[in-house]
């Protein structure tokens, strides 16, 4: 293997494009009490909301940079040039026909309405900072299951939405959940009713289009007892000179016996930090599984987690990272048990690019007088070029008898006697190359849903492509 | 231990700063530098990285004080109970860093060269040797502070220098011993090998009152020569009451081999950072640590396998046993530097939880940084096994010793890696001696 790498950033290029649009709403650049005020106004938001948000403010002013432990690539953000919030104005639409044309040719472009047609049970489109199109099935919208924007969930079903929001992941969580709190706009809230399974996944696009521009959605998911739902997003961003930064907080709650599925397939382009926190809170017999897929932006920093709170709740987290040039994949998951018999499976598998860096970050917590409680923590990196980085930093605590913790890293390169007999049977490479990379992901892009795992094996592919040669 | 009672002549505390002493004028100056910094580096908080999970409210060294002179009775009571291998090619005794005995390798060993001397004389006759080891890697796994304040304050110590070729069959063994209520010692080992020179120390940490509290601040060089093989044990029995805090550092050359083992049995609160340097190809590093917990104890480790040239190994293999409210905390990282290729490393943390109130804190790390490599860890934590136990028991062991056979066969594994029966045999009799007390 040569120790120079070109990656080739072909499939960015479906997102790497922008429209002018204007904007009706504009909150300016930086961050202040006067930006809270603004936000505020042009959402309309009800009191509670708007001293929610300051307290957000505040938090976020105290809190420094965890660059004490996280990468010191953070203090390339400059805060004070982001902009905070950028809308039309109008409300979301229903139909697609009715979404401004200049909005509605990106999302085509990026083929969601086909999708819906194809396998969707309902959509929402997030240009910048508000939703500009969300729709569920009629079917499914008759079953009681509620998909609107979180502006739109906090004013119509208040007695659901204040019940959870915030409480999953408090306002001083972290530096950047606190500046979601201050800024939140868009994102989705879901409610499934119980015994209600939707049969098809429910999907979120988010899109920046502007530049020097910060998204902050905020999602909260509630599913009922006995109900089931999947949920999955995606996101693109054109490629801008400037950073842009990606900043959201997605809160989950499964009640008793309910099961969630969260899926993610962030493709940002390389200049957008993407800083996001995700928690779900699992009751007694419920299941919360994040599948997390991480391939775009410059840095991305996201560990997904589950608190296991109720009697043999059970938490997943399925990781995929691919680092390519430049780029810091900086993921993991955390497990929090907090019932007996709750068990947890942290499977973590990455690829190193050129001079990308795939970090695992992983936190696992059993404490004691608990009984039966297990976690199984696999994490597994590969690296293609001399240049590649991986790092693994786990923390386990285990108290008391009774519970059973492991955990297994390991790092290795495609061999070469896996290239060789490829090579000796007319494949090329970079084709063998490619295969070997597609066969140590294969078993958890299974698990995928069909179109994204057929999406995700050709982004590898092409994300893979030039990185031999 | 039934030492006599001596009144201490002189009690200076810890914090006064480094006291005058017949030595070197450039080894004055360094201690001088090294309070400076002592002084300098803020006091860790938990929220530091290297001090994550510690109970770094432990650390609190007001009460601990320089020692003043022995009395007679001590050294001679010291002196009887310093009993540990029943083999060794030589061995030197330390009670609160002062020097009771010192047996000199052979005349023949001694014509070839070999050199076992108390620092303070080996920094005088020694010097050039001396200078060149003695602390030239940086502490960098969260102590900085500590090993400042043992250069500050350390008046003695081992240094043992094997030459090319030499092998000593038998141990060195090395005894440091805690005297009196709230006394600090800052022992030393300075261990040079030359090429394919081979070398076993076996050091034995002590307090004479099974609970007195103390304090006790060490610092090893270790450094293994092109093909050099050395064997490092350290038996932890300090004190119930106990803080302590070693760091470690070992340099592995060109196709040498380190091991070492460490068991922790005493203290309140003992920290152990290892830290090892694979500088050439070749070079091979065996890090093996077994810990038995019990009441409040709390063992805190902190490793560094760093891999800075390709074509190098190193395994690291701990395990625990904690009982009752004991914790343990492992922070261990691989490092494979940029162009190390062909580095082989592993790393394995395993506890047993034989209580409720026991705990277990893990962060085995990996930073790779060059490809071609292999590298993975492993951490588990768990109870005994309720169909081992049902075994046992329906042979008509009782609970209690089918628990101990468990536990000692857990833990024997470990010291079997080490592959020396006498050292084994000995390290099995310490840990059998802790659960017969408990």
């Amino acid at each position: 293997m040569k120790p120079e790498t070109k990656a080739v950033d072909i499939d960015r290029n479906k997102g790497d494009f922008h429209y002018k649009v204007d904007y009706a709403k504009d909150a300016g650049s930086g961050l202040s009490e006067k930006t809270i005020q603004y936000i505020s106004d042009a959402k309309d938001d009800p009191d509670w909301v708007r001293e929610f948000r300051l307290r957000g403010l505040k938090t976020f002013l105290e809190k420094p940079l965890p660059t004490h432990w996280a990468s010191k690539d953070l203090e390339a953000i400059d805060f004070d040039k982001i902009r905070y919030y950028l809308a039309s104005g109008d409300a979301a639409k229903r139909t697609w026909e009715e979404v401004p044309e200049d909005i509605k040719r990106t999302f085509e472009r990026l083929g969601i309405p086909e999708q819906e047609r194809k396998f969707l049970a309902g959509v929402e489109a997030q240009f910048d900072s508000e939703a500009v199109y969300s729709n569920i099935k009629k079917a499914v919208g008759e079953q009681g299951v509620i998909f609107v924007g979180s502006t739109e969930g906090l004013k119509h079903h208040p007695e659901i939405f204040r019940k959870w929001f915030g409480k999953v992941i408090p306002i001083a969580d972290n530096k950047f959940s606190a500046l979601n709190a201050a800024v939140f706009s868009g994102g989705s809230f879901i409610y499934v009713p119980p015994g209600v399974k939707v049969k098809h996944p429910l999907q979120a696009y988010f899109r920046i289009n502007a530049e020097n521009f910060g998204q902050f959605e905020r999602t909260l998911i509630i599913a009922d007892e006995g109900s089931e739902v999947t949920y999955m997003e995606g996101c693109t961003a054109p490629k801008f000179e400037t950073t842009t930064l990606h900043s959201a907080v997605v809160e989950l709650v499964a009640l008793k016996g309910a099961k969630i599925q969260y899926i993610t397939v962030q493709n940002w382009s390389a200049n957008v930090f993407n800083l996001v926190t995700k928690r779900g809170l699992a009751h007694e017999d419920s299941e919360i599984k994040w599948i997390d897929c991480n391939i775009g932006s410059r840095l991305t920093m996201k560990y997904p987690g589950v608190v296991l709170k109720g009697r043999k709740s059970r938490g997943e987290v399925l990781s995929i990272a691919l680092a390519g040039n430049g780029q810091h994949q900086d993921t993991g998951a955390k497990m929090i048990h907090a019932a007996d018999e709750t068990t947890s499976n942290i499977i973590s598998k990455s690829i190193s690019v050129g001079t990308g860096r795939a970090t695992y970050r992983g936190l696992v917590h059993v404490p004691k007088h608990l009984k039966h409680c297990k976690n199984n923590t696999e994490c597994d990196a590969l690296l293609i070029n001399a240049t590649s980085r991986t790092d693994t930093y786990p923390a386990i605590t285990v108290r008391g008898t009774g519970n059973a913790v492991q955990h297994e890293a390991s790092v290795s390169q495609v061999s070469a006697e896996q290239i060789f007999y490829m090579q000796q049977r007319g494949l090329s490479e970079a084709q063998a190359m490619s295969l070997s990379v597609n066969g140590f992901v294969n078993d958890l892009v299974r698990q995928f849903p069909m179109e994204y795992s057929v999406e995700l094996k050709r982004l590898i592919e092409l994300e893979m492509e030039g990185s031999v040669g | 231990m039934a030492l006599t009672t001596e009144e201490q002549s002189q009690k200076t505390g810890i914090l006064s700063g480094p006291v005058e002493r017949d030595l070197p004028n450039w080894f004055r100056e360094q201690q001088h530098a090294a309070w400076q910094k002592f002084e300098s580096i803020p006091c860790p908080t938990r929220k530091d990285q290297p001090w994550r999970f510690s109970n770094v409210g432990l650390l609190d060294l007001g009460p601990f004080k320089i020692p003043g002179q022995l009395s007679e009775d001590d050294r001679k009571n010291i002196l009887k109970y310093s009993i540990g291998l029943d083999q060794f090619a030589a061995r030197m005794i330390f009670a609160n860093d002062q020097l009771v005995e010192r047996t000199i390798v052979s005349d023949d060993l001694k014509k070839r060269g070999v050199i076992f001397q108390p620092l303070e004389r080996a920094m005088v006759e020694h010097a050039d040797l001396f200078r060149k080891y003695f602390m030239s890697t940086e502490a960098t796994l969260g102590s900085a502070k500590f090993a400042a304040l043992h250069q500050a304050l350390v008046s003695n110590g081992t240094f043992l220098f094997v030459p090319r070729g030499i092998e000593i069959q038998q141990p060195i063994e090395i005894f440091h011993w805690l005297r009196h209520d709230n006394m600090s010692i800052f022992p030393h080992l300075l261990l040079v090998t030359d090429e394919l020179a081979k070398v076993t120390v076996i050091e034995h940490f002590r307090s004479c009152d099974r609970n007195a509290p103390g304090f006790a601040c060490g610092v090893n060089d270790l450094i293994a020569g092109p093909g050099a093989k050395i064997n490092y044990v350290c038996a932890q029995e300090w004190s119930s009451n106990a803080i302590a805090l070693q760091m470690n550092s070992t340099t592995v050359d060109h196709d040498a081999l380190a091991m070492s083992l460490n068991l922790n049995l005493g203290s309140r609160y003992s920290r152990f950072e290892s830290l090892s340097r694979l500088i050439a190809e070749g070079a091979r590093s065996d890090l093996l640590a077994v810990g038995v917990a019990t009441n409040e104890q709390e063992f805190d480790a902190r490793t560094l396998q760093d891999h800075i040239s390709p074509h190098t190994a190193s395994d690291l293999l701990f395990k625990n046993a904690l009982d009752d409210k004991a914790r343990c905390t492992f922070g261990g990282l691989i490092r494979v530097e940029p162009h190390a290729h062909f580095t082989d490393a592993y790393q394995k943390v395993r506890n047993l939880l034989l209580s409720d109130d026991s705990e277990a804190n893990s962060m085995p790390g990996l930073e790779i940084l060059a490809d071609n490599v292999r590298c993975t860890h492993g951490a588990t934590s768990g109870q005994i096994n309720e169909d081992e136990m049902f075994y046992l028991r329906s042979r008509g062991i009782p609970t209690k010793a089918a628990q101990r056979l468990i536990v000692s066969g857990f833990l024997n594994e470990v010291i079997q890696r080490l592959d020396q029966p006498a050292i084994g045999e000995y390290l099995q009799s310490l840990i059998d001696r802790k659960f017969a007390a408990n």
